[in-house]
């Protein structure tokens, strides 16, 4: 900061004059309003507002005024400053809404461009309903349980009474395993490894592990010498309940069908029951539901063919019953004490019928357009 | 079993009303499922009715024989009219079925009088086939002589008619029968049933045709009778024909039409000889090894020990409840017949049908259990078919071969156990009359005894005697109640991992297959997989689906590479997949499993020596990719997938199981010497990833480049679940430092990086590589790696000195293990 001029007049100091300091401020304000983008509004703040100003110059005069002018030049050169340094702010902030507004417009992109830069995955249909179907009864609090896929003819058959001459037991049906030291024409008490043909070998195993009671489902590959064609493949997947507690019987299967239906397929929908034969159970039934799409809307209706059911009105689900005493018997269960039922649900045929899949092919064969669209849930 | 509902009527008076549909809903609730109802017939209406062939005029000068003939058809059809034919095989005088104009027969063929062959013909002379009746096409059909002229055909013939086609379960074999099938069928509807087998039946002579029952068990009843002087001309009436052939058989000859109606009907299979080619007695033995047969199907068959044959001085003449043998069949000069209506044992006539590939309609009854007592009743009804239609007269002597009699054994029963199979009580009273009406005798009050009629020898245990009153009570009589389980586990902490390792993979990019764990040795010989290698030592199926695939999969990758060239070949060139599942490790020195009982628990031992003989059968989870990993586009360069890319699909699997790999290099097939990486987990080989070698993707057919890894996703589940412990985060400020080192071309970035790990100390916060270099501006055979640092300390800001300190610590380890050597 400079001192004060004492070269000057103490009493006549021009700048300080109310018209100089008026029209330093008149020419300010018009400099600050024509500045037409922040970087004139700099020029002009450094020319009308900064140390270098008209204003700020004649600021610096005051001292030499005498006492009794000080105090109203220094209010005149104040307000006048004052009143610039506001226009400056004012301006500023026009000038920097205008050039945010413009630089948005101008960083704008086309949000609708691909972005297919990672490739996208997914997971198999049979292996997400397979989750599925187990959340829906591991929220009732049963197991999950799985295990070996080669095994041994005694568990996959004998326990669950079926006898050796049972027609499920030749190379006709089931896969069976080149076993050393096993020879079909000899018996001597020794049996062949096969591909197991159901997932009940693993509620034999489990019923020979544990004590009831037992709530569980078992899931799995299972094996059969089917050909592949447009509804079988000769691997495939199953899953099967299972509960062993005192007191069950078929109301109880009855009541878990009609759960797993609703969860399965939607709320009010009922399960069917129709008398079968099955060695493991007895009685026997096989498992029906009622038709999703149509809830059997479509039977006797030709107007409105139902494809889903064949407007049957029902779906076939699988096989299930009473689990045979025999079977609790050759585990070490006390028949006279406890009782279970069981079911068994074929995961391929109940994949095609939810999701309306016409060929088994497309299941099997492992092309990713047909895994893609399931995602990593169903 | 295909049952025409105009038999079943025969024996159950069944409403008139009542239709094929009707009857199937009314059998399907009780077990018998009904796959079609067939309405035979449907597509042909009249006039049809029965013609007298007056006079035949042989007509001439066309390219085949013609006939014109005068045809009586009744007044009130019409009275005599001119039909022209081409058949031959009836003469003046003779009755036939006509169609008449108006007359439709199936295929929507309109009959009307047309002119042909010169002459008008005013309908048809018709053959079975045009009437929807068989493929027998050989000639018209003529009819017996006393049907009156003028007749509806259509009625006399039995044309309509609906077929209820069942498929009768396996423990019901008495429903492979009309009189089974009429049993339920009157149950369904509460109606008296007329038994075709109560017949009465004749005393055993002591002189009949001699009979030898030499394996009881086999064969415990034998009953022959004899009927001679059949007329060889006599033919099988068109009514019993037709009832044949709805029921699904061919008529043959009145003999062999006679056994098969009577089969049809009871149930009871039957089998006539020539009496004249029998020599000596009958005798039911087992075959001598080396024995052969052959069959009526003019097959020789090498016998099994284990077959049961009806043997005569001559050897062997049958295999017994499967098929007859050639030598002594009936003929069309048979007059003299010999009928065998015999019990064998089910599981004997199973093995012998499925030794010899021989499935018959007896074999498949026998199979099922056929009713013991019914063989008397089937003879005698064969014999008075014999006798009626055959005209020929039976013998007195009456031979009945039987060992100890074994009636069924009572079941103990409680009167409340059905109520508690089903879940919904019962009267006592609906459990005692369910049971009497399929045939059972029920003694007591509060326990039951009840015995089983010898039809239902599948009627054992209490739980099939309740199942036979909850049927019939009707399934849908049974109440929904949900069964409470006590409090679950959940899911295990394996069955959580294996769901989080597909959900991360699927994350990563990849899509999840599941393919047939069927491979060949040609896939493993172009994997390079060495003879010696444990991948070689695989299960193999005895019946395989393809006999290229007979092995079991010890490594998922081929089915994988065999997908992905699939998904290459229709236009994909980019593909990721995954796959999780078993492989099937044989263990050395393994030999069968035992059989164990049934009749109680095995012991721990048993089952211990039973899980001895399986394989090992670890879960793995495999990938493969092939093509552009990240893909070019409008953001800039697209990158192709490479080895590093396979071995972090790796990395994804252990970090979802919340493991860490170590990573060496490795040289390993099917991988590329140079690019493949061995992954191991605490010390222990668990897997291996990389790029696959340029040979072996030549061999298979796949892209260059392509890329894979494998794991043994069950080594990587740890038997606890371990619990991160949670770092506590320092808020000071970190100190970050890069360095470069240059070392040996061979050296492996992660030895470095450990080195610097091992020296840097605590107050490295993590270190990351950045860079690799080699080129002019190093010494050839070497490479830089550049390193950045972070360090931090928990309590204080860090000095520069201290950092320096870390740096040259973590530089000065470096140099210690892998002769690094600071970049200037």
């Amino acid at each position: 900061m400079s001192a004060p001029n004492k070269s000057y007049d103490p009493v006549e100091v021009e700048v300080l004059k109310p018209e100089a300091v008026e029209k330093a401020r008149d020419e300010a304000l018009a400099a600050i309003a024509a500045a037409a983008d922040l970087d004139a509004l700099h020029e002009a703040e450094i020319a009308h507002a900064k140390d270098r100003s008209p204003l700020a110059l004649a600021n610096r005069e005051i001292g030499a005024l005498p006492p009794a002018a000080k105090a109203d030049a220094g209010k005149r050169v104040g307000q006048a400053r004052a009143a610039v340094s506001r226009a400056v702010a004012e301006r500023r902030a026009e000038l920097a809404a205008e050039r945010d507004a413009r630089v948005l417009v101008e960083e704008s992109v086309d949000v609708t461009l691909p972005w297919d830069r990672a490739p996208r995955g997914g997971r198999h249909p049979l292996t997400t309903l397979t989750e599925r179907i187990a959340e829906v009864f591991g929220a009732l609090g049963w197991e999950v349980n799985e295990g070996p896929e080669v095994e041994a003819e005694w568990m996959n058959f004998d326990a669950l009474n079926i006898g050796r001459d049972h027609p499920a037991r030749s190379p006709q049906d089931t896969f069976f395993i080149d076993t050393p030291g096993y020879d079909p024409d000899v018996d001597d008490g020794r049996d062949a490894l096969i591909l197991r043909t159901q997932t009940s070998p693993l509620q034999i195993r489990s019923m020979l592990t544990r004590k009831p009671p037992l709530h569980m489902v078992s899931i799995g590959r299972t094996f059969r010498t089917d050909a592949l064609d447009a509804t079988h493949t000769p691997v495939f997947n199953q899953i099967e309940g299972l509960v062993v507690d005192e007191g069950i019987g078929m109301a109880d299967l009855k009541g878990t069908l009609d759960y797993f239906v609703q969860e399965m397929f939607g709320a009010g929908l009922t399960s069917r029951l129709r008398p079968n034969y099955f060695p493991f159970t007895e009685p026997s039934a096989e498992l029906d539901m009622q038709c999703f799409v149509c809830h059997g809307s479509s039977v006797g209706d030709p107007d409105n063919p139902c494809r889903t059911c064949s407007s049957e009105g029902w779906i076939e689900l699988g096989g299930c019953g009473v689990v045979n005493p025999r079977v609790l018997v050759s585990v070490g269960i006390d028949p006279e004490r406890y009782s279970g039922f069981a079911f068994g649900i074929g995961l391929e045929r109940t994949l095609m019928f939810r999701h309306g899949i016409a060929d088994m092919h497309d299941i099997v064969e492992g092309d990713v357009r047909f895994t893609l669209p399931f995602g990593v849930e169903i | 079993m295909r049952v025409p509902l105009s038999w079943l009527r025969e024996y159950v008076d069944l409403p008139a009303e009542v239709s094929g549909r009707e009857l199937a809903e009314k059998l399907i609730p009780i077990g018998f499922e009904v796959e079609t109802v067939h309405s035979s017939g449907a597509g042909l209406s009249g006039p049809l009715v029965v013609g007298h062939v007056l006079e035949i005029e042989e007509l001439t000068g066309f390219k085949k024989p013609i006939r014109f003939c005068q045809v009586d058809v009744g007044a009130e059809n019409g009275g005599v009219r001119g039909i022209v034919c081409g058949a031959r095989n009836f003469k003046a005088g003779d009755k036939v079925v006509a169609a008449l104009p108006g007359a439709v027969l199936p295929g929507d063929f309109k009959i009307a009088a047309r002119k042909t062959y010169d002459h008008v013909s005013d309908g048809m002379i018709c053959s079975a086939r045009e009437l929807g009746l068989g493929d027998d096409h050989s000639g018209i059909i003529v009819l017996p002589s006393d049907v009156p002229v003028g007749a509806d055909a259509i009625e006399l013939l039995g044309i309509r008619d609906e077929v209820l086609d069942i498929a009768v379960t396996t423990d019901r074999g008495y429903c492979l029968s009309m009189r089974g099938m009429a049993r339920e069928t009157a149950i369904a509807y509460g109606l008296t049933l007329r038994d075709p087998a109560l017949l009465d039946t004749p005393a055993p002579t002591g002189n009949g045709f001699p009979v030898t029952l030499a394996d009881p068990t086999g064969c415990d009843r034998f009953v022959a009778r004899a009927v001679r002087g059949i007329d060889p001309l006599a033919t099988t009436p068109l009514w019993m024909q037709r009832r044949i052939q709805l029921a699904g058989m061919r008529p043959i000859s009145l003999i062999v039409d006679i056994t098969n109606y009577v089969m049809l009907e009871i149930g009871q299979p039957l089998h006539g000889y020539d009496l004249h080619r029998l020599t000596g007695g009958i005798t039911v033995r087992r075959a001598a090894p080396g024995e052969k047969l052959t069959t009526l199907d003019d097959v020789e068959r090498t016998l099994h020990p284990e077959d049961l044959l009806i043997t005569d001085g001559s050897g062997p003449i049958g295999l017994a409840g499967v098929m007859g043998g050639a030598s002594t069949e009936v003929h069309e000069g048979t007059v003299d017949v010999l009928i065998e209506a015999a019990h064998f044992a089910p599981a004997t006539i199973a093995r012998t049908a499925r030794r010899h590939k021989l499935p018959s309609e007896a074999s498949r009854r026998f199979e099922r259990a056929v009713d013991p007592n019914a063989a008397a009743a089937a003879a005698q009804r064969a014999v008075d078919l014999l006798v009626l239609l055959g005209h020929g007269e039976a013998d007195p002597e009456v031979t009945v071969a039987s060992t100890q009699p074994h009636p069924p054994a009572p079941i103990a029963i409680d009167a409340e156990l059905p109520g508690r199979v089903a879940g919904v009580a019962y009267e006592r009273a609906a459990v005692v009359r369910r049971l009497q009406e399929v045939g059972c005798s029920v003694e007591g009050t509060d326990v039951l005894s009840v015995t089983p009629p010898t039809w239902r020898p599948d009627l054992t245990d209490p739980n099939d005697l309740a199942e036979e009153v909850i049927r019939l009570e009707g399934y849908d009589r049974i109440p929904s109640r949900l069964p409470t389980a006590p409090r679950g586990r959940g899911l295990t902490l394996r069955q959580r991992l294996h769901r989080r390792v597909g959900r991360s993979l699927a994350d990563a990019g990849y899509v999840e297959v599941l393919n047939y764990p069927f491979v060949g040795k040609a896939e493993l010989d172009a994997m390079g997989i060495p003879e010696t290698d444990a991948r070689r030592s695989a299960l193999t199926v005895v019946n395989p689906i393809s006999d290229e695939q007979p092995q079991l999969r010890t490594t998922l990758l081929p089915g994988l590479f065999a997908t992905l060239r699939r998904n290459v070949g229709r236009g994909f060139p980019d593909v990721a997949l995954f796959e999780t599942g078993l492989v099937y490790q044989p263990r050395p020195g393994a030999s069968a499993p035992p059989r164990l009982p049934v009749d109680r628990r095995p012991t721990d031992e048993e089952l211990a020596a039973l899980e001895s003989a399986l394989p090992d059968q670890p879960r793995h989870v495999a990938a493969v990719l092939t093509g552009t990993w990240e893909r070019s586009g409008w953001w800039g360069e697209g990158r192709a997938a490479n080895w590093a890319d396979a071995v972090e699909a790796a990395r994804t699997v252990a970090a979802a199981c919340g493991a860490e790999l170590t990573v060496d290099q490795e040289q390993y097939e099917p991988w590329h010497p140079g690019r493949c990486a061995v992954l191991s987990l605490d010390e222990r080989i668990v897997g291996y990833a990389g790029e696959l070698h340029p040979k072996v993707l030549e061999q298979l057919g796949l892209p260059p480049r392509t890329c894979a890894m494998e794991l043994n996703l069950d080594a990587l589940v740890p038997e606890t679940e371990v619990h991160v412990r949670g770092p506590r985060v320092s808020g000071f400020p970190v100190a970050a430092i890069d360095v470069a080192l240059v070392v040996s071309r061979e050296v492996p970035a992660a030895d470095v990086e450990s080195a610097l790990v091992a020296g840097a100390g605590p107050l490295l916060e993590s270190v990351r590589l950045f860079d690799v270099y080699e080129g002019d501006r190093i010494e050839a055979g070497s490479k830089s790696l550049a390193f950045s640092l972070r360090l931090r300390a928990a309590d204080r800001t860090l000095k520069a000195d201290e950092v320096a300190a870390v740096r040259d610590a973590a530089v000065a380890s470096a140099a210690r293990h892998t002769d690094a050597v600071l970049r200037g």
